[in-house]
């Protein structure tokens, strides 16, 4: 349709027309763009808007939003539902975030590193073997690495969540760092192996400063990625002193099929689970855009 | 190393001593990375191997069985469920997914006010990917009971809500899946950006329509991106657990319908301990993720073009 309205006023050759057109063409987008993201942005509406109404109000309209009788019920009732306060779960899971990210910038920037700037045999060998994990299904591990765990006597501890981080796993990173390093211009090497830098210090002082953008990158990504994390916590974790919130939010729904339905508490805490990846996007916006643009993770 | 004299021609043995000195400081850089490779993927990988040749429970010693467990695997009518569940997860939402990415991407590309709020928004459910949060949502919005059924009630249509409904459960989940298309529309919006303009401006000399200019020029140029996204969104969408798991409560209920092939692994792996079954499950969706990836790469080189610089 675009097309034959564009081919008319081509033919007709009224400037003013296909101006004309052009205008409303831009309206229409702009109308279509917004309307979509509002369809979008829905559910989410909906289920912020529900959390604060009365549980006999939240299925009978789809008005999203709050009307009388509406208040933080949902939030006080839901914060204690499971006997140990929310503020555990969220501790639990940011400790477990902090360690990730801690683990993923000292193993990938290492290993990239090497990868970037150093030579030695079998570099290219690795390098393959080191993108070949990038494609493997995480799937295929579970079960053997459960039962390494289970051997250390590591299960029931926050520790097999953690370990693999800091043994570089995470292999996208490691890519994604060495595509920054290598980026970097050799010159700086050699000035700083005048100066008498060994690798070490080259390492510390001078590229990872440099590589902030993509260390940054990891950080965030890592930390989205372990707080949704679901399956890694339901396998390891079993004592509900130890939850991270994923796992709390998942026991609040079986708790909640047994008897009394607490939906205002269920929504209100599933809201308050999305508000750190929500300020680590709104603080981080661009970083996270440019590094889906790169390097085509989430 | 304090002699530096450089009278000297270098022997060959110090040059190789020196070779090796610099490859034990790359592999001290290495060490982190290669202990995990070993004990976390390469060794895992071989015991999962060994694992589905034998009868095991976790408590017990695994015992040979050879192929049983393989052999098994055609005659168990979840698994068959589950792997045609996932065939259609993946096969009808990977696709609905990467068109809606890119027609997204080129009307947002196509010049709009306020491009940063729109691609936010749309990119917003990509973030949640995932999470339990945003599967407990999808329960109350198709679920029973949930908005969809409670409106489809009010004009009067007897709804037993999709999520209950074994023939519409798994779109649902489907639905889930393509509304997280913000992050293919991303890397869309990206390589658009690359298009140099002087391509549209030879186009339009020659007369050439918008739409013949998208498909003569945008879409072949855009093949090696839609290519990029297409692999990486199947590995993961082969891959996915956490909606099929929150959804159905674990069972991939109703009848089986949102039974995803790693959901029926966590089953029998976590749930039954059979870790042998579930280790030969593991391989057969290596092997079949392996399979797909090589299958679209085999047909990559007459669909997706690469420039003839």
């Amino acid at each position: 349709m675009v097309a034959t309205a564009a081919n008319v006023s081509r033919v007709a050759g009224i400037h003013e027309r296909s101006n004309r057109a052009a205008m409303s063409r831009g309206v229409t987008r702009s109308l279509l763009l917004a309307a979509g993201g509002l369809i979008m942005l829905y559910p989410l509406i909906w289920m912020v808007g529900s959390s604060f109404k009365p549980a006999s109000e939240i299925f009978t309209t789809g008005n999203p939003f709050p009307g009388a009788g509406s208040g933080l019920s949902g939030y006080v009732d839901g914060w204690n539902s499971l006997g140990i306060g929310f503020w555990r779960f969220f501790l639990n899971s940011f400790v477990i975030c902090t360690l990730c990210i801690l683990g993923n910038l000292i193993s990938c920037s290492l290993a990239a590193y090497a990868f970037a700037r150093m030579n030695f045999r079998l570099r290219r060998l690795m390098f393959a073997l080191m993108l070949g994990t990038m494609m493997l299904p995480y799937h295929v591990l579970i079960v053997p690495q459960f039962i390494l765990f289970r051997y250390l006597h590591m299960v029931n501890t926050i520790l097999p969540l953690v370990i693999p981080k800091f043994l570089g796993v995470d292999s996208f990173f490691i890519f994604l760092m060495v595509q920054f390093m290598r980026a970097l211009p050799r010159e700086l090497d050699d000035a700083a192996k005048i100066d008498g830098c060994g690798h070490w210090r080259l390492y510390l002082r001078i590229v990872l400063p440099l590589c902030k953008p993509a260390l940054a990158t990891t950080a965030i990504f890592t930390f989205i990625f372990t707080y949704n994390d679901f399956l890694g916590p339901l396998i390891y974790l079993s004592d509900p002193s130890q939850f991270t919130v994923s796992l709390a939010l998942r026991s609040f729904v079986d708790t909640g099929v047994s008897g009394t339905s607490n939906y205002t508490g269920l929504l209100a805490m599933s809201t308050l689970s999305l508000l750190p990846v929500i300020g680590f996007f709104i603080a981080f916006q661009k970083l996270l855009v440019e590094g889906i643009a790169t390097t085509g993770i989430r | 190393m304090a002699d530096l004299s450089l009278t000297k021609p270098v022997a060959p043995h110090r040059l190789s001593r020196r070779r090796r000195s610099s490859d034990r400081a790359a592999y001290a850089f290495l060490a982190p990375w290669m202990t995990g490779f070993v004990f976390l993927t390469i060794g895992p990988m071989i015991a999962s191997l060994y694992l589905s040749f034998t009868d095991y429970h976790l408590l017990t010693r695994p015992h040979w069985i050879g192929l049983e467990n393989y052999l098994k695997l055609g005659d168990d009518n979840r698994y068959r469920s589950a792997v045609a569940v996932t065939l259609k997860y993946v096969f009808i939402g990977v696709p609905v997914k990467l068109a809606f990415a890119l027609l997204v991407a080129i009307v947002l590309r196509s010049g709009v006010r306020a491009l940063a709020v729109y691609r936010a928004a749309y990119y917003v459910p990509s973030l949640f990917g995932g999470s339990v949060a945003v599967a407990i949502l999808w329960r109350q919005l198709f679920g029973q009971p949930g908005l969809i059924q409670q409106a489809l009630a009010l004009i009067h249509v007897d709804s037993q809500g999709w999520l209950t409904n074994p023939s519409t459960a798994l779109s649902t989940l489907i639905i889930l899946e393509v509304w997280q298309f913000g992050s293919p529309m991303i890397i869309f919006l990206a390589a658009l950006r690359q298009i140099p303009h002087d391509l549209y401006e030879a186009a339009a000399v020659d007369g050439a329509v918008r739409l013949r200019a998208f498909w003569h020029i945008t879409l072949p140029v855009l093949t090696p991106i839609i290519f990029f996204n297409l692999v990486l969104q199947m590995i993961g969408s082969f891959q996915a657990f956490t909606p099929s798991f929150v959804v159905s409560g674990g069972s991939g209920g109703p009848v089986d319908s949102t039974l995803f092939y790693t959901l029926y692994l966590y089953i029998e792996g976590f749930g039954r301990l059979q870790m042998g079954y579930a280790s030969a499950m593991a391989w057969v969706l290596l092997l079949g993720i392996a399979a797909v990836t090589g299958g679209i790469f085999l047909t990559s080189r007459y669909w997706v073009y690469y420039g003839d610089s």
